[in-house]
């Protein structure tokens, strides 16, 4: 057996580099504290790779299946010796893959900041809450049971919080943050009470005992009903709930637009390759309960998915914020995953939607962070987020160019890019459920391929603006990481992924079906296509077709009025009649009865003083009664 | 002779101050005040080596694991009494007086410590009256002062009085028993009423050392009248010694009645909290507020020792050591600003975080400790005085109690209030305190921090515990 130990390193450089740069920091010069994370962040992807080694090829298989390994466990608090919490470090295939797609992605993104965040003031504070983040969230996928990744969880979304809220003197910054915090801290009161139902059924915090599909977990059955839905159904629905908050899944999907209000390389990391994909994650790591113990939460799993990725689909192809563009965009492409990992089943072949969803999940963290590293490189140059502003930028910014458009082939599945093996999987897993499905994911790929293509050929292409001084391309520093990336979103999907992650762990061999292949790349083409049309040239036909839409077109532009519906409940319907009734019953029947009893306590306090006399006789006589007074209420009680 | 080596090495250094002091020159008597402290933190120390334990005298000494860390607790705390105390005693009113204090406060102690040991009533007695003479002395210190001399006059009349009914008490034991070693008492201990008049009569005068109501009436007075830091020594070290001999009879001794005498405790528990408490919502003078406050702190104590379990025996230790620690560290704070300023009312404390912000941090924590506030320590032994009453399932008491833990908490932070927001037109000057006193404000600080967050402290004395003999 190999040691694992050395893993917990993975997770704990990144904390040391948080207390370094954000105690020490100040000590030294800004760009000192990006060198030290960014190497820091390179030991710790370094180590992740040599752990995805051993583990994939050094590791011997127990009957072809990749074991789960615990690498490093130490109790943390131990309630009763029932009640135990754990904090270690688990080793399977997702999390080994997670290991590298968050290290990769995060080294990146450190090494661009360096140039991207240049001259910022708080240039030390956002290194040390991007290590802070990356802490967070690889404690978060080696957690080996439900209640470390709980914690962690939270620090994901407190680092979140942070993060987005980096320009904390611009107001849309600060309300963008409070939103995602409260949006996903509502949706993780879901999940806290889901993780509760789920241990209290089954009587461990444990992954490896939870999931393992002939454990006591699962064979003890799903629990009592309620409302129709057995215990476990609704434990992994309210679980589900939590992820779909942090995955931004509708209906709350509301924080991730106002997001991007936080820098550009944050969106690339948090907002587009890892936090967001924490909820994929996590129907990913409970599997198994879904599979076999809650059938009905994972169709709502597919459903959800299913949902936001078309709904955020359209709403991208209306937008002109190229990172609110990304933005709906993400959320789609989570939307893929949610709904593969629905209609997936267990075991080799028939989870092929699990290893498709893993797989796009692997796939998607390269160049949608590319995607966004690009636009954080085209606001870089021109300031501005809005397309419309923008035009003609092939000339001043070759690079970003080609790495966007590297990716814009990426997700929009254009074969042999990433996306398209991706996808694929996706679309094959969808066929074999049902067909509605399947026409359903060929839409989103139709209107994945236009919007992106949109967005470029909005950017790169069509008039050139007059711009304030003229773009010129971003330094080394942030270019680097974009080839580096872009290498990434071209050969990533090359990867026999089917041989390692799977959804029992036993690898088995995917294929290309050419009967799903073909419909899939021709709507691909067929969206880039109209997207030239549309955008290369200026031309009125957007105009044409968006006034033809009319009121469809009015509603996508405004995100179908969510935020509004949301303010309405909140502000209309939950202010006036939960809050203030409420808040009456607090002012005065609970601080009304207190403050009661602290006059009556304080009337009589102020009374008694007086007995208080200073007198030696009256002590001497309160001393003796009070003795003869209690032996004769002892002797009568006890000698009766 | 290993087996004494608490009480020897205290009786030890009383001698060598005493020599000391002979040969020190009038207008250098301040300079024993070094040699006091060092000799005390020495046998602080050395209380901490291991040793043998066992009974000595054919019973009428006794000691064990436990006993001794009861001593090493009181020793910590005289010690930093002794600290504490540096810049009182170098006013010129003291002067001539130093080494007294330090002789007086290490009779009290040997006193105390022969208490704990003791294995029989009479061994018991003497202890206990080492313990109360000196202290009588002590309170007037200052007697060139109305109040403190009356604090004199009213502790040796009112321990006379509690000793005379203890004494009582105890002629009855023998008289019922024919004797006074304790496992011979407990053998042949019958619930007569005579036997539970004695008790009662013994109770009455334990309960006037811990100061329990209805036997409490002299501590106000007493600890407003005396000087500061014999005002912490009484609420602290005497309280605490009182209330492991308590304990320990209790268990030991009149185990036979428990079912009884848990039920005058219970009834004891709820008057003292409760009266404590409203007597110190109201009360402005500080060592009066922190007297009363005591009281009910005292009242917390009976909910560990009704639990009558290694686990209630463990929490009391415990409590009274984190107790130690938080009463000092108000006391502390209290003392330098009566010495500095003469300011003895929660009224001049507004806005004293604006001239002194460590003082005012150290008696905010010292406070929390007291109110049971986490994550500081004082949370944590009241909490496991809670626990160990509610095991006996008096859930009731414990209700009671935590009623009584809302409304402490209430005058506590009445004083923090005075210090933090509450502004003033003439706050209490800045002002630089010694290093004796830093340094003993700082250990009160770190032990109301350590021995919160450090469990291992408290797996420490589960362990002695119910390890009488």
């Amino acid at each position: 057996m190999i040691n694992f130990g050395y893993t917990v390193w993975i997770v704990l450089i990144p904390l040391f580099l948080f207390i370094l740069i954000g105690f020490f920091g100040h000590k030294f010069k800004p760009i000192v504290s990006g060198i030290i994370g960014t190497s820091g962040l390179f030991a710790s992807m370094a180590i992740s790779y040599f752990t995805a080694y051993q583990y994939f090829f050094v590791l011997p298989k127990v009957g072809e299946t990749f074991v789960k390994v615990i690498g490093f466990e130490t109790t943390w608090l131990r309630f009763t010796e029932k009640l135990v919490i754990h904090l270690g470090v688990l080793l399977d295939p997702i999390s080994v893959m997670m290991l590298i797609v968050i290290t990769t992605v995060s080294f990146m993104v450190h090494l661009y900041s360096i140039g991207y965040m240049e001259g910022e003031k708080g240039y030390m504070r956002f290194f040390s809450f991007l290590s802070l983040f990356s802490f967070s969230m690889l404690g978060l996928v080696v957690a080996t049971n439900i209640f470390q990744m709980y914690i962690f969880w939270e620090l994901v979304g407190v680092s979140s919080y942070l993060l987005i809220g980096f320009y904390y003197t611009k107001d849309t910054a600060v309300a963008a943050s409070k939103k995602a915090f409260i949006v996903t801290r509502f949706a993780d009161l879901g999940f806290l009470i889901g993780i509760l139902l789920l241990s209290f059924n089954t009587g461990t915090f444990d992954f490896i005992t939870l999931t393992d599909p002939k454990g006591a977990a699962i064979a003890q059955g799903s629990g009592i009903m309620f409302l129709g839905l057995s215990t476990m159904t609704w434990s992994m629905i309210f679980i589900f709930m939590g992820g779909a908050g942090k995955s931004a899944m509708f209906p709350l999907h509301i924080w991730l637009p106002d997001a991007m209000e936080g820098p550009t390389p944050v969106s690339a990391l948090i907002h587009a390759a890892t936090m967001v994909v924490a909820g994929v994650y996590l129907v990913a790591r409970l599997f198994p309960i879904f599979h076999f113990s809650a059938p009905v939460a994972l169709d709502v799993v597919m459903y959800v998915g299913a949902f936001s990725s078309i709904f955020a689909a359209v709403i991208a192809c209306t937008q002109f914020d190229i990172k609110r563009v990304l933005a709906y965009s993400t959320m789609s492409q989570i939307g893929m995953m949610m709904f593969a990992l629905g209609v997936s089943g267990y075991g080799e072949e028939a989870g092929l939607g699990f290893m498709a969803s893993m797989f796009h999940l692997f796939t998607h963290a390269f160049f949608k962070a590319l995607l966004f590293l690009g636009a954080g490189a085209i606001i870089h140059a021109v300031h501005s987020n809005y397309m419309n502003e923008m035009g003609g930028l092939r000339k001043h910014l070759p690079i970003t160019h080609i790495t966007f458009l590297i990716a814009c082939l990426a997700i929009a599945g254009i074969p042999p890019l990433a996306g398209f093996f991706s996808k694929d999987e996706i679309l094959a897993a969808s066929h074999q459920k049902a067909m509605w499905i399947f026409i359903l994911g060929l839409i989103i790929s139709g209107l994945t391929a236009f919007y992106m293509f949109r967005l470029y050929f909005s950017i790169f292409w069509g008039k050139d603006q007059h711009y304030h001084h003229t773009p010129h391309e971003a330094p080394k520093v942030m270019t680097i990481p974009l080839m580096l990336l872009s290498l990434g979103a071209i050969f990533a999907g090359l990867l026999p992924f089917s041989s390692f992650v799977t959804s029992d762990g036993k690898p088995f061999a995917s294929h290309i079906d050419m009967a799903i292949a073909i419909p899939a790349v021709l709507v691909g083409v067929i969206g880039a296509l109209t997207a030239m049309v549309f955008y290369r040239k200026e031309t009125n036909i957007p105009e044409k077709i968006s006034g033809f839409l009319g009121g469809f077109y009015r509603a996508a532009f405004r995100k179908f009025y969510i935020d509004e519906i949301y303010l309405f409940i909140t502000r209309k319907i939950i202010f006036n009649y939960v809050s203030r009734p409420i808040a009456w019953f607090d002012r005065h029947i609970v601080d009304g009865s207190m403050n009661g009893i602290s006059y009556v306590t304080n009337e009589v306090s102020g009374r008694i003083k007086g007995l208080q006399s200073g007198q030696l006789q009256t002590y001497a006589w309160v001393f003796v009664t009070g003795a003869v007074a209690l032996a004769l209420t002892f002797i009568y009680l006890w000698t009766n | 002779m290993l087996i004494m080596r608490h009480e020897l090495l205290l009786v030890t250094i009383t001698v060598i101050l005493l020599l000391v002091e002979i040969f020190l020159p009038h207008d250098k008597k301040h300079k024993i005040i070094l040699p006091a402290i060092l000799l005390m933190g020495l046998v602080t120390i050395a209380g901490f080596i291991p040793g043998p334990t066992g009974i000595l005298f054919g019973g009428m000494y006794g000691t064990s694991s436990l006993i001794l860390l009861m001593k090493n607790i009181l020793n910590i705390g005289v010690f930093i009494i002794f600290v504490q105390s540096v810049s009182w005693l170098k006013l010129e009113e003291q002067k001539e007086k130093i080494s007294e204090f330090f002789i007086l406060l290490l009779s009290t102690l040997i006193g105390m410590d022969y208490m704990i040991s003791s294995g029989d009533f009479l061994m018991f007695y003497l202890g206990l009256e080492l313990a109360t003479i000196p202290l009588a002395t002590l309170a007037a210190f200052e007697r060139y002062k109305e109040k403190s001399a009356e604090a004199g006059v009213k502790l040796i009349f009112t321990s006379a009085l509690s000793s005379g009914i203890l004494l009582y008490g105890l002629s009855m034991i023998y008289g019922t028993t024919g004797t006074v070693y304790f496992p011979e008492v407990s053998a042949a201990y019958t619930a007569a009423p005579l036997q539970i008049l004695a008790f009662i009569f013994f109770f009455a005068g334990m309960a006037f050392k811990i100061s329990l109501v209805p036997f409490h009436l002299w501590a106000a007075d007493v600890y407003e009248g005396a000087p500061i830091n014999v005002t912490s020594y009484l609420s602290v070290i005497s309280k605490g010694a009182a209330a492991f001999i308590f304990m320990i009879i209790l268990y030991t001794v009149f185990n036979k009645i428990a079912l009884m005498w848990r039920d005058v405790i219970y009834v004891i528990a709820i008057l003292t909290m409760t009266l404590g408490n409203l007597f110190a919502m109201r009360q402005r003078n500080i060592k009066r507020f922190l007297a009363f406050s005591s009281i009910a702190q005292a009242g917390f104590i009976l909910l560990g020792i009704i639990g009558q379990s290694q686990l209630g025996m463990t929490t009391v230790v415990y409590f009274v050591l984190i107790y130690i620690f938080s009463n000092l560290g108000a006391f502390g704070v209290a003392a330098i600003i009566s010495n500095k300023t003469g300011k003895e009312s929660i009224d001049d404390y507004d806005g004293f975080y604006r001239t002194n912000p460590l003082l005012s941090l150290t008696m905010m924590l010292a406070l929390f400790s007291l109110a049971g506030i986490p994550p500081v320590a004082g949370f944590f032994g009241k909490f496991f005085l809670f626990a160990s009453a509610a095991k006996q399932g008096m859930y009731i008491l414990v209700f009671i109690a935590v009623l009584n833990t809302i409304i402490s908490l209430y005058y506590y932070l009445l004083v923090i209030k005075a210090m933090f927001l509450n502004r003033s037109d003439q706050p209490i000057g800045y002002f630089k305190s010694d290093g004796y006193t830093k340094f003993g404000l700082a250990m009160c600080v770190a032990g109301i921090i350590i021995i919160g967050l450090a469990s291992p402290v408290y797996e420490f004395i589960l362990k002695l515990s119910y390890g009488l003999y």
